[in-house]
């Protein structure tokens, strides 16, 4: 239980439009991620599901029914916020209780369900603390607790680890991905950090300015974008973008190649060029060369690769790596 | 270099405030030593401390022994302390419609708001007595107790609504979801975040109100609802004046606003701390 409808959501503020015509269907126990740089609309998007935003006009049904002119408590969402929005005067125990509570759910009940939640998120030992004595990662945990004990029918997270360092990122990104798979729920997330797209999602909205780019699994954007943009979003390093023109290509503007997808050559190759610049990463190599036939591009070598800067190399694009988009920067058949 | 710059540095903040310190409570301890002295010493030296030959407590005798002194202190209580709920509790209110909601006019309505700070409540003596004559008011506590909400909201909004502006809005977003009413997300998750504020609130609207002469004297100059300041007024007479005994009310009047002043004025201190440990 737990499926979305998004029809053709539009949301202006006075005369900017953010959100421009959203249409999407999430099935239930999907991992649905939007993604997009700031400012594309993803978190305003969040927030009209979870009905913390009206949009201007469109639809938005969970699990078939208009809620629209639902109130969010009463939506069976639950929402997992970047600042943790604990609430500061209460115990960890009566943030992840207060939602049941509220909807005036009988005592015995609600230990039992926050019991159960604190147990899931290793949190058994913080329940009596108050957030302020909390570590950044066990705030987020008990944040998460508070969405779990809910039991909604949709978990919504708006950018959850962005606040947390590098390393709880990863372990938390785990604990995210655990939980989708023992509690089967729908869960839809926002992000602008594509690792975390990548790595957690069945499904992956790409929004820019308002509008859905792609939708698609992690490999479908990454092998088949549809257009430039994705493809420059998709991936990192970035898509090196070179002008049809220059490789001969009448029919297609640009032409995308991944990064991962050029060899290198001393001796020879398709393209002649000088190092201008080399990122030693230990498991990649990063190698930037200019060269006079297709201008600057980056290739990503793995393992550890003697390139200097101002060596001239060859590089060589893998057969059938090549992506073509058109003048209207869509692909082309 | 750096540690001898900043001793000196604070060297100066601190002689300065001593400075201050000594200059602002140097009339209340000459209102406080006069006060046990008998009315020579008063006069002969007012600058001494009271001697066990000066020591007199007939000022106290007198005012205490007057008996309507304890009915002037409890309306003064009364009319500070409801003043300052109401002003609280409907700044606060007004303060987070503006900060939290979007609506027509919204901007228009803070600065309706707040140009009661600048023009003083005063002004309107005149039309606020008919007011209070038409509507049966006059020598009741409840006259004055309305008069100083309106005198106390400008600032009280002006403050409070910066203050909420400052609360996070995921907070009050995470309370939605879970089922609070917008009522419970004002009282219980904005309020006890700017408890700092509305201490400094109560603080500003509260000395105002319990020096006031003014509205007393016009609104409300009856022996039942006389206040502290009023009712010192009674030993200032046109040729002799009972300086022993207005002293000592006026000694006695510091009291009640210095026990409020620190109940509030912890409550700054802990949620300045509070702030700093998070």
């Amino acid at each position: 239980m737990g499926s979305l409808q998004l029809k053709s959501i539009r949301k202006a503020y006075g005369s900017h439009e953010v959100l421009k015509g959203i249409d999407l269907e999430v099935k239930d126990g999907e991992f649905v991620i939007f993604v997009g740089p700031s400012g594309c609309g993803k978190s305003t998007l969040l927030r009209t599901i979870a009905g913390l935003e009206d949009a201007t006009s469109g639809s938005v049904q969970i699990d078939g029914v208009e809620v629209g002119h639902v109130a969010p408590a009463k939506r069976g969402i639950a929402m997992v916020f970047q600042s943790y929005a604990l609430y500061p005067h209460l115990t960890v125990k009566d943030n992840m209780g207060l939602g049941l509570k509220q909807a005036g759910k009988p005592k015995v009940e609600i230990e039992d369900k926050v019991g159960k939640a604190a147990n899931m998120l290793s949190l058994d030992p913080y329940l009596a603390r108050r957030p302020a004595e909390l570590s950044g990662g066990q705030r987020q945990r008990v944040a998460i607790g508070r969405a779990i004990v809910r039991e909604p029918k949709l978990f919504l997270f708006d950018e959850p680890l962005s606040n947390l360092d590098a390393a709880l990122r990863v372990n938390t990104r785990l604990e995210i991905a655990r939980l989708h798979r023992s509690l089967k729920a729908t869960m839809i997330y926002v992000t602008h950090d594509q690792v975390e797209a990548m790595t957690l999602a069945d499904k992956i909205v790409v929004l820019n300015a308002g509008q859905i780019e792609q939708i698609g699994s992690p490999m479908d954007l990454y092998n088949r974008p549809a257009n430039v943009f994705v493809a420059g979003f998709i991936g990192s390093p970035q898509m090196n973008f070179i002008d049809g023109a220059r490789l001969g290509d009448t029919r297609a503007k640009t032409i995308g190649i991944r990064p991962e997808h050029i060899g290198l050559s001393r001796e020879n190759g398709d393209w002649k060029g000088k190092v201008v610049h080399v990122e030693h990463l230990g498991a990649d190599t990063i190698v930037y060369i200019e060269s006079d036939q297709v201008g600057l591009i980056t290739v990503r070598l793995f393992g550890e690769h003697r390139y200097a800067p101002d060596d001239i190399v060859h590089a060589t694009p893998m057969v059938g790596s090549m992506h073509r988009f058109g003048a209207d920067d869509r692909i082309l058949a | 270099m750096q540690a001898r710059h900043s001793i000196f540095r604070t060297g100066f903040v601190h002689l300065a405030l001593i400075a201050y310190t000594l200059i602002s409570l140097f009339p209340v301890f000459l209102t406080i030593i006069n006060s046990f002295k008998d009315r020579n010493a008063i006069f002969r030296a007012p600058l001494t401390v009271p001697t066990p030959q000066t020591f007199s407590l007939i000022g106290y005798q007198t005012v205490l022994g007057q008996g309507d002194f304890a009915t002037y202190f409890q309306n003064s209580f009364i009319v500070t302390i409801v003043a300052i709920a109401l002003v609280l509790l409907f700044g606060a209110m007004a303060a987070f419609a503006l900060s939290e909601y979007r609506f027509r006019g919204n901007t228009l309505m803070g600065l309706y708001l707040a140009i009661g700070i600048m023009i003083p409540i005063r002004l309107g003596t005149v039309a606020i007595l008919q007011g209070m004559v038409a509507a049966n008011l006059v020598n009741t506590l409840t006259a004055l107790i309305l008069v100083y909400t309106a005198q106390g909201l400008p600032l009280a909004v002006f403050i409070l609504s910066e203050f909420m502006r400052t609360v996070s809005d995921d907070l009050k977003n995470a309370g939605r979801i879970d089922g609070l009413s917008e009522y419970s997300i004002f009282f219980r998750l904005v309020l006890p975040l700017i408890r700092p504020a509305m201490a400094t609130v109560a603080v500003f609207t509260m000395i105002p109100i319990w020096n006031d002469l003014w509205f007393p004297l016009i609104l409300a100059p009856a022996e039942t609802t006389k206040t502290v300041t009023l009712g010192s007024q009674i030993f200032i007479g046109q040729f002799v004046t009972n300086w022993n005994a207005v002293l000592a009310a006026l000694s006695l009047a510091i009291l009640p606003v210095l026990v409020l002043y620190v109940i509030f004025s912890r409550q700054l201190i802990r949620g300045i701390t509070a702030g700093a440990v998070k």
